[in-house]
């Protein structure tokens, strides 16, 4: 049988929270590779462009952009968890706190806000204060009015992370100031917990 | 304001093989893929000129061909990789070419190439940035990747960069 899975990198601390803010900044400053955030921001929206020179629709750009966001979650999880030495989350708002103070800050240098956690505590947003992928970037009108959600990739990499660690989520970006609105904000929602996991261990 | 920002590598790497891998369903073969990818650069190269004119030298643009080429061999690259490209060569036997060579080349750190594309040179990304440079300064050339790779150096990369005719006349 499964016991309760424990989360080894917070099991000794009340503050979970404030644990992992600490190891996200640990390892981006001390163990992170670096690269000029320009070069990454300009690789990205030549990656948006020509996916919009190729589809010629908004709303299959958005696909395309979570596509490959599932491609790469599902390959960036195993060095996310090798670098991280995280285990297991003891729930999914545990399962928040990781991505935004470890996961975000790991890869992008920043730390999103959780807000608006459900009640039933299977949905949570991102606010994404400062979005590295989205600098100096202007959208056209009809990009706006067709509903491009610009950092779409962003959805892709956490859905394919999380169904990797066997979390099955729907993620989407619901505002973004990029299309003027107040805040940029991911909603992730817990579909289902999947169970194909192999025993650690006979116990 | 992004200036000395940084993001992390790996962010990099698995964003730039997303867009190989993008790109590789989409062409016939290698060179079509080296294209693809050059076009990539393109467009970081434009924006990447404008935004280091502004910021370096009171938007003068060079006007010698000399001039540029030390302009991207030290200034672009110092403000895309944090250094100097480590050799910049005018070619023995043609006039019109020359070569800057990066000995280990920042972007291509985390990815391999399959055999069975081996002359497959993701550098066409850093040769389509650097034409674009050329292009935005009114020196019109083609830049190609090649790797010069040696027991020292395994990932080094050479840029050939051959200027137009009309260039050379000027």
């Amino acid at each position: 049988m499964q016991g309760t899975p424990q989360p080894r990198a917070t099991a000794a601390s009340n503050q979970p929270g404030a644990r992992a803010k600490a190891a996200g900044e640990d390892i981006w400053k001390n163990r992170t590779d670096k690269i000029n955030a320009e070069l990454f921001t300009l690789t990205y929206g030549s990656l948006v462009a020509q996916l919009v020179k190729d589809y010629e629709d908004y709303a299959e750009v958005n696909t395309q952009l979570d596509k490959m966001g599932y491609n790469i979650g599902t390959r960036l999880i195993e060095d996310f968890i090798a670098k991280s030495g995280l285990t297991k989350c003891g729930s999914f708002v545990e399962t928040a706190d990781v991505i935004s103070k470890i996961g975000f800050k790991m890869y992008l240098g920043i730390t999103p806000t959780i807000t608006n956690i459900s009640q039933d505590q299977k949905e949570f947003s991102l606010i994404l204060e400062d979005n590295p992928l989205a600098e100096f970037v202007e959208l056209p009108e009809d990009a706006v009015r067709d509903g491009l959600w610009y950092s779409n990739v962003l959805c892709g990499v956490l859905r394919g992370a999380l169904e990797m660690v066997l979390l099955q989520v729907e993620c989407n970006f619901v505002a973004d100031v990029l299309r003027g609105d107040e805040v940029t904000e991911i909603r992730v929602r817990l579909v289902k917990v999947l169970d194909e996991e192999v025993p650690a261990a006979d116990e | 304001h992004t200036r000395g920002l940084e993001a992390s590598l790996s962010a990099f790497s698995f964003l730039f093989s997303e867009m190989i891998q993008y790109s590789q369903k989409r062409v016939a073969g290698v060179a079509d893929l080296e294209k693809r990818l050059s076009n990539f650069g393109y467009r970081v190269g434009m924006r990447e000129l404008e935004l280091t004119l502004w910021r370096e030298k009171n938007a003068k643009r060079e006007t010698r061909v000399l001039g540029i080429l030390v302009f991207i061999n030290s200034t672009l690259w110092k403000s895309l990789f944090g250094k100097v490209a480590d050799s910049l060569q005018k070619s023995n036997d043609h006039d019109d070419e020359y070569m800057i060579t990066d000995n280990d080349p920042i972007i291509l750190k985390y990815i391999s190439t399959p055999k069975e594309l081996s002359s497959f040179n993701a550098g066409a990304f850093l040769a389509g940035i650097v034409e674009a440079v050329l292009d935005g300064c009114h020196f019109a050339a083609r830049v190609t990747a090649h790797s010069t790779a040696s027991d020292q150096f395994p990932s080094c990369m050479t840029l050939l960069i051959k200027f137009d005719k009309s260039v050379m006349q000027r």
